[in-house]
C-alpha cells in the first residue's frame, strides 16, 4: 500500500486512534475490576448496602 | 425487559452482563471489515491518500456530537425527573465524548495540514468544535471538583443543556459562515458527494465507532454504578463503626 507523499500524517492519525480506544478501554476494564474488588473487600468484611438487607 | 425495568440500576447491571460481550464482539467484526474497506478504499483524486485520515475524522466527530446530544437528553433526567440512572449516563458519556472530539480535533488537525496548508485555523467549524472540547472537560471538571456528588450531578446537566446551544452551530457553521472546513458532503438534498467506494467504508467505519461508543458507555455506566455502590457501603461501613463506640 502506497501513502504517498504524507504517509506520515496518515499514519500518525492512526497511530493515535489506536492510543485513544486502547486507553479508553483500558480505563474501563481497569476501573471495573477495582470496584469489583472494592465491593468484595466490603461484602467480606460484613458491610451491606441497605436494599441487600432481608 | 421492557424499557422501563433498565431504569432500575440492579436490573441494567443484569443487561449489561448479558449484552456487552456481544456488543464487544459485533464492534470488533464491524472495525475489521471498516479497517479493510479504509485500506482497499482508492485514494481520492484532489487529496490522494489522505483521505484515508476520514475514516477516523468524520466518526470521531459525528460521536463528539452524539455525546453531547445524549448528555443534554439525560441532563433532563437529572434536572426534572431525578433520575439516578440518569446523572449515570451523563457522568460515564463526558470522558469518552471528550476522548472522540479530541480525536476530532488532532486527526482534522493531521488532514488539514497536508489538504489546506495549516494545522488550524480559526473558522466558524474548527472553532465551534473547540468550544465542544472545552465544554467536555468543563463538565469533566464540576464531577471531579464537587464536594458533594448530587451538587456536580447538577451543575454539569445545566452546563450540559447550555452547551447544546453549541451543536446546530457546529452542524450548519459551514453553512453559515464562510469557512475552509468544508461543506455538507454525506448528508445534504441531492444525495452524497462522496463516490460509493469511499462512502461505503466510511459508513461502516462510522458504524464500528458507534458500536465502540455503545460498549465503553455501557461498561462505563456499570462501573459508574459499582462504584456508587461502594461508597454507600463505604458510608454504612462508617456508620456502623460510629454507632459501635
Amino acid at each position: 500500500m502506497n501513502l504517498g507523499p504524507h504517509a506520515d500524517f496518515i499514519v500518525a492519525a492512526y497511530a493515535l486512534a489506536a492510543f485513544v480506544i486502547a486507553a479508553l478501554t483500558a480505563w474501563v476494564l481497569l476501573d471495573y475490576a477495582a470496584q469489583r474488588r472494592m465491593l468484595g473487600d466490603l461484602e467480606a468484611r460484613g458491610v451491606e448496602r441497605r436494599s441487600a438487607r432481608k | 425487559m421492557t424499557l422501563t425495568d433498565l431504569a432500575n440500576p440492579t436490573r441494567f447491571l443484569a443487561f449489561v452482563g448479558r449484552v456487552l460481550p456481544w456488543l464487544a464482539a459485533a464492534t470488533v467484526i464491524v472495525f475489521a471489515i471498516g479497517l479493510y474497506g479504509a485500506v482497499s478504499a482508492p485514494d481520492d483524486y484532489q487529496q490522494g491518500a489522505t483521505v484515508k485520515i476520514m475514516f477516523l475524522h468524520v466518526p470521531s466527530a459525528w460521536l463528539g456530537m452524539i455525546g453531547w446530544g445524549l448528555m443534554s437528553v439525560a441532563a433532563l433526567g437529572t434536572l426534572v425527573w431525578r433520575h439516578p440512572l440518569a446523572d449515570v449516563t451523563g457522568k460515564a458519556i463526558a470522558p469518552i465524548g471528550a476522548a472522540f472530539t479530541f480525536l476530532c480535533l488532532v486527526t482534522g488537525s493531521l488532514w488539514g495540514r497536508p489538504t489546506w496548508g495549516t494545522y488550524w485555523v480559526w473558522d466558524a467549524r474548527l472553532t465551534s468544535v473547540l468550544v465542544l472540547f472545552l465544554l467536555y472537560l468543563g463538565v469533566l471538571a464540576l464531577y471531579a471538583t464537587a464536594e458533594e456528588p448530587g451538587r456536580g450531578a447538577r451543575a454539569a446537566a445545566i452546563l450540559s443543556l447550555v452547551g447544546a446551544v453549541n451543536l446546530p452551530i457546529i452542524k450548519f457553521s459551514v453553512d453559515w459562515w464562510n469557512t475552509l472546513h468544508q461543506g455538507e458532503s454525506i448528508f445534504r438534498s441531492g444525495g452524497s458527494a462522496i463516490d460509493p467506494s469511499i462512502l461505503t467504508p466510511l459508513l461502516i467505519m462510522t458504524a464500528a465507532f458507534t458500536l465502540l461508543f455503545t460498549s465503553l458507555l455501557l461498561a462505563a455506566m456499570r462501573n459508574e454504578i459499582l462504584r456508587r455502590r461502594v461508597r454507600t457501603m463505604q458510608m454504612a461501613a462508617v456508620q456502623n463503626l460510629a454507632g459501635a463506640r
